[in-house]
């Protein structure tokens, strides 16, 4: 018997009869046709939306069977991790050939599916297609290349140098894989910063479990379906899901962590990982700023500002434009060049344009909107303003000069809006941003090389850029 | 810091003698010695680490330029530990000074004189404003890591390791933790008899001869073939004879424990009978001096305490093999170690060692040496730790590597920006490829 597994999140509908439920699914092949299942869970345990359909050879209509789908407590995640960690324990991992086979198979995978990949980037984010191949499959296939090129490299042993205290003796530095690695990753460029550390985990030799982010659930259970078609499921697997599932990973003993997302979460996941010891790598986000002085071609700045910001998944990325700080005199010539720059991007109306995402989710779209209508706020909207809650779409806004203590300014802003802060002199523009917490990128705008080089000094951040946003993080194929 | 051990070498010897009995000589070797050297390298160094590394970048990106620059974190907590005091405490002050950072160093409240030696001349040395020391227990630990710090630098055990890195998480403060565990050394039959004297010298002085064998990186326990077992530890007690005379007791070369319930702990371990039994030399202690001769058991049980927790004393637990071999699922079964030790010649058995088993460090034929090698980072994997440090490593430790990248503003490219098209498509898919030709040839209309 073939059996298909379909997960139509839109077509279910359920009905709770106490004890049993019932499921009424519409077959999106065959719009008239509706099946009836009957589950017979009990109503404390919840059952995974989806439903499989077996096929029986013999018959020609789909024969509905009701599957009682586990949920993924701490057992199974305890069972995951032991399978894992048998399967590395077996040293297939660790061989250059099954990692290059693994790399391969995501090369191909990305090359195949890159329709399928875009469209699931769509329904999650409406991402246009440009930026979804620009930011998230041409990262992923860059990186594969870079992996494959340089990986017999990086795995042989490093010679280091020996001195007379412990002559004769010879002494090298010998890379070797952690063991089963835990990658969580987020909604804002879903596929990319699941795969990409994937990538590297594999490349490392390490078995792998991505639990990508549900707020993203079309790449979510994308990257589920296409990881059990191409990647070697002994080694690398994809758990979907939240909090509950999420939780049940973080309470077994990892021996690497690796997370994309926010601060406050990223609290959560080191002190989980404190119990077992357990490395972890944080990538969160913060405040960018980028800092405009006076002397700079108003045009390619105010674009280049323009793509930092709104071509970044809509300034929902880490290390999009958050806020500007400039000269009280250059702030209006600057507003006026911003304007005009949204104009050329998008159009007269943003909101009807093809070329820029939508805000995730209603959750965050109440968050930004709550940032924006905060008191001595809302009345310092100098561009844009219009929001569409039914579509989830908010128009490229900016503000000038709100206060220093309103949440716009004090928490990471992960939309649209765009704060202008005014300064007297562009100098004091560093103090600022020393005064609030190091930023994952710092950019700066000016053709003043004593300025360039008092702001590279000064401003401590995870990466900077000079008279230009994001690029910092596209890596060279020699690096 | 050079200045400070040279002046003060006596008073640093008299201080290492009260609080863990370690003879000058010890004390040199790995307290003010290391703390020297380190010092000596990170000056002669510090300004070539300092420098920013240039990067390459593809022709796309003209003009730019790419640069690394180190830079410190902030302020930093170090937390020493008791069994080496002065240089666990120092070496880590060392590196985060030389990365730039403002300190804050906590040393050991169990080796009480080295912590108020440091407290009270430290502060004549260095600059005062912003290095720091702070003596205290458990509470002000509590207090210090209650803290927000820019990075924590904590050498102990498995427990306090998690203690720390927990109120870490709180701030997102990174950390590094260099912790311990069970490293075993192994011998196999490869070594010629000749050979077996170095070796039986090597071992001793990696169990006894560093804190007896309250070191992390000391050998815990030892694994060997089964035919080789008498004649090794006929060998061994000979060595302890030669190194500490008749009654080590009495001799100076030889540590004490260094509290009431440490010296506790260890003798709990040899209370379990089955464990008592399995002693074939040494054994007898004096409570009052808090001294536990060099002992050495042949087979305890492997699941009593001895064998499945970090020992951290001068005991020395034996298993015997069918087969050398087996080691490798031994140790490979069990934590991650800090450091594992393997006598051989056998290129074969050198490989599967390090292929298949997973450890800080391997040294092979030797032991504790790859502490003084500045060059091979210093540092755990698994429930040893992780984060290292020595030579440029504590360098890198202490400082947080900034990417800078900088443009001019011409020339603009057009397809980077929206209304999007299938041309600016093309040609990104070009660019990421580094296809120039093909740029070249659609900018001029000639491709598709």
């Amino acid at each position: 018997m073939r059996s298909l597994c379909v997960e139509p999140f839109q077509n279910f509908s359920v009905v709770d009869t106490g004890a049993r439920r019932t499921l009424t699914y519409c077959s999106p092949w065959k719009t008239n046709h509706k099946h009836e299942a009957v589950l017979f869970p009990p109503p404390s345990r919840p059952i995974r939306k989806s439903l499989c359909i077996c096929l029986s050879s013999s018959s020609k209509l789909p024969v509905m069977m009701e599957e009682e789908k586990k949920t993924f407590d701490a057992n199974e995640a305890a069972l995951l991790v032991k399978e894992l960690n048998e399967s590395f324990r077996t040293g297939k991992t660790k061989s250059y050939e099954w990692r290059v086979s693994q790399l391969k198979s995501i090369e191909k995978m990305v090359v195949e599916r890159e329709k399928d990949i875009c469209e699931a980037l769509y329904k999650d984010l409406s991402k246009p297609e440009f930026e979804a191949f620009v930011s998230e499959i041409a990262m992923v296939k860059s990186s594969c290349k870079e992996a494959l090129k340089e990986l017999k490299h990086w795995m042989k042993p490093e010679k280091a140098k020996t001195s007379m205290a412990t002559y004769p003796s010879s002494a090298e530095i010998v890379s070797e894989p952690l063991g089963a690695v835990l990658v969580i990753s987020t909604w804002n460029y879903p596929f990319a910063l699941s795969v990409k550390p994937v990538i590297g985990a594999i490349t490392a030799g390490n078995a792998t479990v991505l639990k990508p982010s549900e707020i993203a659930p079309a790449t979510s259970s994308l990257l589920s379906k296409l990881f059990e078609e191409y990647l070697d499921r002994s080694a690398v697997r994809v758990v979907e899901g939240d909090v509950p599932q999420t939780t049940a990973l973080l309470e077994q003993k990892w021996d690497k962590i690796f997370y994309t997302g926010s601060p406050r979460v990223g609290r959560i996941i080191m002190t989980a990982a404190a119990k077992h010891l357990t490395p972890v790598v944080l990538e969160l986000g913060g405040k960018c700023p980028a800092v405009i002085d006076s002397d700079v071609d108003l045009q390619v700045t105010a674009r280049r500002i323009v793509a930092g910001k709104w071509q970044a998944n809509n300034g929902q990325a880490c290390i999009s434009v958050d806020y500007i700080i400039t000269t009280k005199d250059f702030a209006p010539k600057l507003i006026d060049a911003l304007r005009k720059g949204i104009e050329e991007c998008f159009g007269t109306d943003p909101m009807e344009s093809k070329d820029i995402s939508r805000i995730v989710s209603s959750n965050h779209f109440s968050r930004l909107q709550s940032l924006m209508d905060e008191y001595k706020v809302y009345n310092k909207i100098v561009v844009g303003g219009q929001r569409n809650q039914k579509e989830l779409k908010i128009a490229p806004t900016i503000f000038l000069d709100v206060p220093g203590d309103s949440q716009l300014m004090q928490e990471e802003i992960f939309g649209p809006l765009l704060p202008i802060i005014t300064v007297e002199n562009v100098k004091d523009s560093i103090d600022l941003i020393n005064s609030k917490p190091k930023p994952l990128a710092a950019y700066l705008f000016t053709n003043n090389d004593k300025l360039k080089n008092y702001f590279v000094q000064s401003v401590s951040s995870g990466g900077m850029a000079i008279n230009d946003t994001v690029l910092h993080i596209v890596r060279s194929p020699n690096y | 810091m050079i200045e400070f051990v040279q002046d003060n070498e006596e008073r640093i010897f008299q201080a290492l003698d009260q609080d863990v009995g370690k003879h000058p000589v010890e004390a040199y070797r790995d307290e003010v010695g290391v703390v020297a050297k380190s010092a000596k390298l990170s000056l002669s160094c510090v300004e070539k680490w300092m420098a920013p590394r240039k990067g390459d970048l593809p022709l796309v990106f003209f003009p730019a330029s790419a640069q690394v620059m180190p830079e410190p974190f902030g302020v930093v907590l170090i937390m020493g530990s008791w069994n080496f005091p002065i240089s666990l405490s120092l070496d880590p002050l060392i590196a985060a000074i030389s990365a730039g950072n403002a300190v804050v160093l906590k040393p050991s409240e169990l080796s009480p004189t080295c912590s108020s030696f440091l407290a009270e001349n430290i502060p004549k040395y260095l600059d005062s404003k912003s290095i720091k020391v702070i003596e205290g227990g458990i509470d002000v630990c509590e207090q210090l890591l209650q803290q927000k710090w820019d990075k924590i630098f904590f050498t102990g055990s498995q427990r306090v390791g998690r203690i720390v890195m927990t109120a870490a998480a709180q701030h997102l403060t990174p950390v590094t933790l260099e912790l311990g565990g069970k490293s075993p050394a192994i011998m196999d039959s490869s070594s010629n008899p000749t050979n077996m004297k170095v070796i039986a010298k090597r071992i001793v002085g990696a169990k006894w001869g560093s804190c007896s064998g309250q070191a992390c990186i000391a050998i815990d326990y030892l694994l060997v073939e089964e035919r080789f077992a008498s004649d090794l530890i006929d060998l061994l007690a000979k060595t302890i004879k030669q190194f500490y005379g008749q009654n080590p007791i009495e001799s100076k070369s030889l540590c004490k424990i260094v509290n009431k319930n440490n010296f506790k702990r260890l003798l709990d371990l040899l209370k379990d009978p089955l464990v008592e039994a399995s002693v074939v030399y040494g054994g007898s202690v004096d409570e009052e001096k808090m001294y536990i001769e060099p002992t050495i058991l042949l087979n305890p049980p492997l699941d009593s305490q001895i064998m499945t927790e970090e020992i951290f004393g001068p005991l020395l637990p034996i298993i015997t093999l069918d087969d050398i071999y087996e080691s490798i699922d031994f140790i490979s079964s069990r934590p991650k170690p800090l450091a594992i030790y393997a006598f051989t010649r056998d290129e074969k058995f050198k490989k599967q060692i390090l292929s298949r088993t997973s450890s800080g460090s391997v040294t092979f034929n030797d032991t504790l040496l790859q502490f003084l090698c500045d060059s091979l980072p210093f540092g755990g994997v698994g429930q040893s730790g992780f984060g290292r440090y020595h030579g440029k490593y504590s360098f890198d430790t202490f400082s947080h590597e900034k990417a800078i990248l900088q443009r001019g503003f011409f020339p603009e490219l057009e397809p980077r920006y929206p209304p999007w098209n299938s041309f600016k498509l093309h040609f990104i898919k070009l660019a990421y490829a580094f296809n120039y030709i093909g740029l070249i040839l659609l900018l001029l209309g000639l491709k598709k």
